[in-house]
C-alpha cells in the first residue's frame, strides 16, 4: 500500500513547528523566550501558506482512516487562521501574566495540530487521537497560570469535566463499533445503512451526543465553560472558544452526517433540543453577569446553540451554514477577547462596570468590541447577520418553531451585548489616561474587524468556498 | 472457537463499570477519587472494545489496537490531572472539589 506523504503536508509542517518552538525555547536564554511568539507566528502563517497551496490536493489515506477532502481542508484553515490571531493578540498578555514559559506557544501549536487531526479524522482512533492531543493541550494551557488560584481551579475543572466528557464520548464509539463492526466512519454509515437501528446504536449515538455536548458546550453540558473561560488566560479563552468548538463541530458533523446520517430520524429532535436549550438558557444567563468573560462564555454557549442548527438540518445547506457560520464566529470572538487582554493589561479588571468610556480611552478597540457584538448579535450589515440566515434558512422546513425560538434569542442577545456598548460609549471613565494595546494586538483588531464587516456586505466568496466544501461531505 | 461466552455478558459487565464510573465522578468530592473513577469508566470502554473485536472482527484486531491507545491516552491525562492536582494542593491546601469555589454562576 502506498502511503501519500503529500497529504499530510499541513499536518507536518505543523508538527515541525511545534517541535522547533519547543526546541527553541530550550535552547535560548530566558530574556529572549520574548521572540518566541513572533516565531510561532510566523511559522502558523507559513503553514497556512502551505495549508491554503496545498488545498486542491485531495485524498484519501489508509482506505479511509484520514481523510483529506475540502470539508477538512476549510476547517484547517480556519484553525491556523484563528492560532495566529490569537497568538498575535496576546503577545503583551502572554509577557505580563503568564511569563517567559517556553511551553506557552509550542503547547498552543499542538492544540492546533489537534484541531487539524480531528477535522480530517475518517475512523475513531484518529478522531479520539485528535481529540485529545487538543483537549490535554488546553488543559495545560487552561491551568498555565500555575501560580493563580483561579487559573488553577479553572485547569481542574476543566481537566475532570474533559476526562469525563472524552470517558462518554469513547463510550459511545465502542458500542458504535459494536453495532456495525467497523471503527472507520465511512464504512459505519455503509453498516448503518444495511442494519438499521439496533438498541445498542441508538444508546451509542446518545453517549456521543452527551460526550460531544460537552467539548461544544451545549446546554446541559455547559456547566464547566463559565467557570473555565473566566479562569484561563484571556488569549487561552478566546483560543478555546473559538478552535475547540469549531473542532468539535467538525467532527459532530463528520460523525453524525458522515457515518450515522441515516438514523437522522432518531438523533434530529435530541440534537434539536440542544440546540434550543442552549439558545434559550445561554443568552437569558448572560444578562445578568457582569464579568465580561463570563457574559461572552454564556454567549458562546448560544452561538453554539445557534451552530447546531445547521446539524439538524442534515443538508448540504446545513453543513455549508456550519462552516460559514463558524468561519465569522472565530473574527468576532477572537475580536472582542483580544479587547477584553488587552484592556485587563492596563486596569487589571475583567467587570463589565469598568469598561466605563472605554472609547475615550482606546477608540479602536471600543469600535471594534461594538462590531464584534453587534456581529454577535447578528445585526444586518456585519457578518453575523448573514450566518444565522444561512443557519436558519435551512430549518424553515420541518423546525419553524426553531427558527421561531432563534429570532427571539437574537433580539434577546442584543440587550446584554448594548449594554456593553452602552457602557463603554456613554458612561465617562475613572481614569481618561489612554489604554495602548501594541501594533500586533492592533492589527488583531484590525484584521477582525475588516472581515467582521467585508463578510457582512460581501458574503458571496467565502459562502461559493463553503458550498464547494460541503459538497465534497456528501460525495462519499 | 466456541467458548460459551455470550456478548451480552460483557456489554453488560461494561455497562456497569461505565455506571459505576460515572457514579463514582459526579458524587465523589476528592479530585483523586474522582479521577480513579474515570478510569473506571474508560476501563469500561476497553472491556467493550476487546469484547467487541473478539465477537465481531476476530480476523482484525481493530478493537485491541483502539484499546491500547484508550489506555495510553489515559495515562497521559492521568499524569496532567495529577500535575495539577499537586499544584492545586500547594496553593489551597486542599484536594476537595467543594473547597474550589473562587468562581460560581
Amino acid at each position: 500500500m502506498n502511503f501519500d506523504f503529500s497529504l499530510l503536508t499541513t499536518e507536518l509542517a505543523l508538527f515541525v513547528l511545534g517541535l522547533s518552538t519547543f526546541v527553541l525555547g530550550l535552547v535560548v536564554p530566558s530574556a529572549s523566550r520574548r521572540g518566541l511568539g513572533s516565531f510561532a507566528a510566523l511559522g502558523l502563517l507559513l503553514v497556512l501558506g502551505i495549508a491554503v497551496i496545498n488545498w486542491s490536493n485531495q485524498g484519501v489515506l489508509l482506505n479511509g482512516m484520514y481523510l483529506v477532502d475540502g470539508y477538512a481542508n476549510f476547517f484547517k484553515v480556519m484553525f491556523i487562521l484563528s492560532a495566529i490571531l490569537v497568538i498575535l493578540g496576546s503577545f503583551r498578555y502572554i509577557d505580563q501574566h503568564v511569563g517567559h514559559h517556553f511551553e506557552y506557544y509550542s503547547t498552543v501549536v499542538f492544540a492546533t495540530l489537534g484541531m487539524v487531526v480531528m477535522a480530517s479524522a475518517g475512523d475513531f482512533i484518529t478522531l479520539y487521537l485528535g481529540m485529545e492531543l487538543m483537549t490535554i493541550s488546553f488543559i495545560i494551557l487552561v491551568a498555565f497560570r500555575f501560580m493563580d488560584t483561579k487559573s488553577l481551579e479553572a485547569g481542574m475543572k476543566y481537566l475532570l469535566l474533559a476526562a469525563m466528557s472524552s470517558a462518554v464520548t469513547l463510550y459511545g464509539l465502542s458500542l458504535v463499533y459494536g453495532a456495525t463492526g467497523t471503527i472507520i466512519i465511512g464504512e459505519v454509515a455503509e453498516a448503518v445503512a444495511r442494519g438499521g437501528n439496533s438498541p445498542l446504536l441508538v444508546i451509542g449515538l446518545t453517549m456521543l451526543v452527551a460526550g460531544l455536548g460537552f467539548k461544544v458546550a451545549a446546554v446541559p453540558f455547559h456547566m464547566w465553560s463559565p467557570d473555565v473561560y473566566e479562569g484561563a488566560p484571556t488569549p487561552v479563552t478566546s483560543f478555546l472558544a473559538v478552535g475547540s468548538k469549531a473542532a468539535s463541530f467538525a467532527i459532530l458533523l463528520r460523525l453524525f452526517l458522515g457515518g450515522l446520517g441515516d438514523l437522522h430520524g432518531q438523533w434530529a429532535m435530541l440534537v434539536a433540543v440542544l440546540a434550543a436549550l442552549s439558545m434559550l438558557v445561554g443568552n437569558l444567563v448572560a444578562i445578568p453577569q457582569t464579568n465580561i468573560k463570563r457574559m461572552l462564555a454564556y454567549s458562546s454557549i448560544a452561538q453554539a446553540g445557534y451552530i447546531l442548527v445547521g446539524l439538524v438540518a442534515a443538508t448540504e445547506a446545513g453543513v455549508k451554514g456550519v462552516m460559514f457560520y463558524a468561519f465569522l464566529y472565530i473574527f468576532a470572538t477572537v475580536g472582542a477577547f483580544t479587547v477584553v487582554a488587552a484592556v485587563y493589561n492596563k486596569i487589571k479588571s475583567d467587570e463589565i462596570a469598568d469598561y466605563a468610556g472605554l472609547v475615550q480611552r482606546a477608540p479602536l478597540a471600543a469600535t471594534v468590541m461594538l462590531i464584534c457584538l453587534l456581529s454577535m448579535a447578528g445585526i444586518p450589515p456585519l457578518a453575523g447577520f448573514v450566518g444565522k440566515f444561512y443557519l436558519f434558512q435551512t430549518v424553515v422546513q420541518g423546525y419553524m418553531w426553531l427558527v421561531y425560538l432563534g429570532l427571539i434569542m437574537s433580539m434577546v442577545s442584543v440587550y446584554y451585548y448594548l449594554r456593553v456598548v452602552l457602557v463603554m460609549f456613554r458612561d465617562d471613565p475613572k481614569d481618561p489616561s489612554p489604554i495602548e494595546f501594541g501594533s500586533a494586538a492592533n492589527m488583531t483588531l484590525i484584521i477582525a474587524m475588516v472581515i467582521t464587516l467585508v463578510l457582512g456586505i460581501y458574503p458571496g466568496p467565502l459562502a461559493e468556498v463553503a458550498n464547494t466544501a460541503a459538497q465534497t461531505f456528501f460525495l462519499r | 472457537m466456541a467458548t460459551g461466552l455470550n456478548p451480552s455478558y460483557f456489554i453488560a459487565l461494561s455497562a456497569a463499570l461505565f455506571a459505576i464510573g460515572l457514579y463514582g465522578a459526579i458524587s465523589r468530592k476528592n479530585a483523586i477519587a474522582v479521577l480513579i473513577a474515570i478510569e473506571l469508566m474508560l476501563t469500561a470502554v476497553n472491556i467493550n472494545l476487546v469484547a467487541f473485536n473478539k465477537f465481531l472482527t476476530p480476523e482484525a484486531f481493530i478493537g485491541q489496537i483502539f484499546a491500547i491507545f484508550v489506555i495510553t491516552v489515559a495515562a497521559a491525562e492521568v499524569g496532567l490531572g495529577l500535575a495539577i492536582v499537586i499544584a492545586i494542593y500547594r496553593n489551597r491546601k486542599s484536594v476537595n472539589l467543594d473547597d474550589f469555589d473562587w468562581m460560581k454562576w
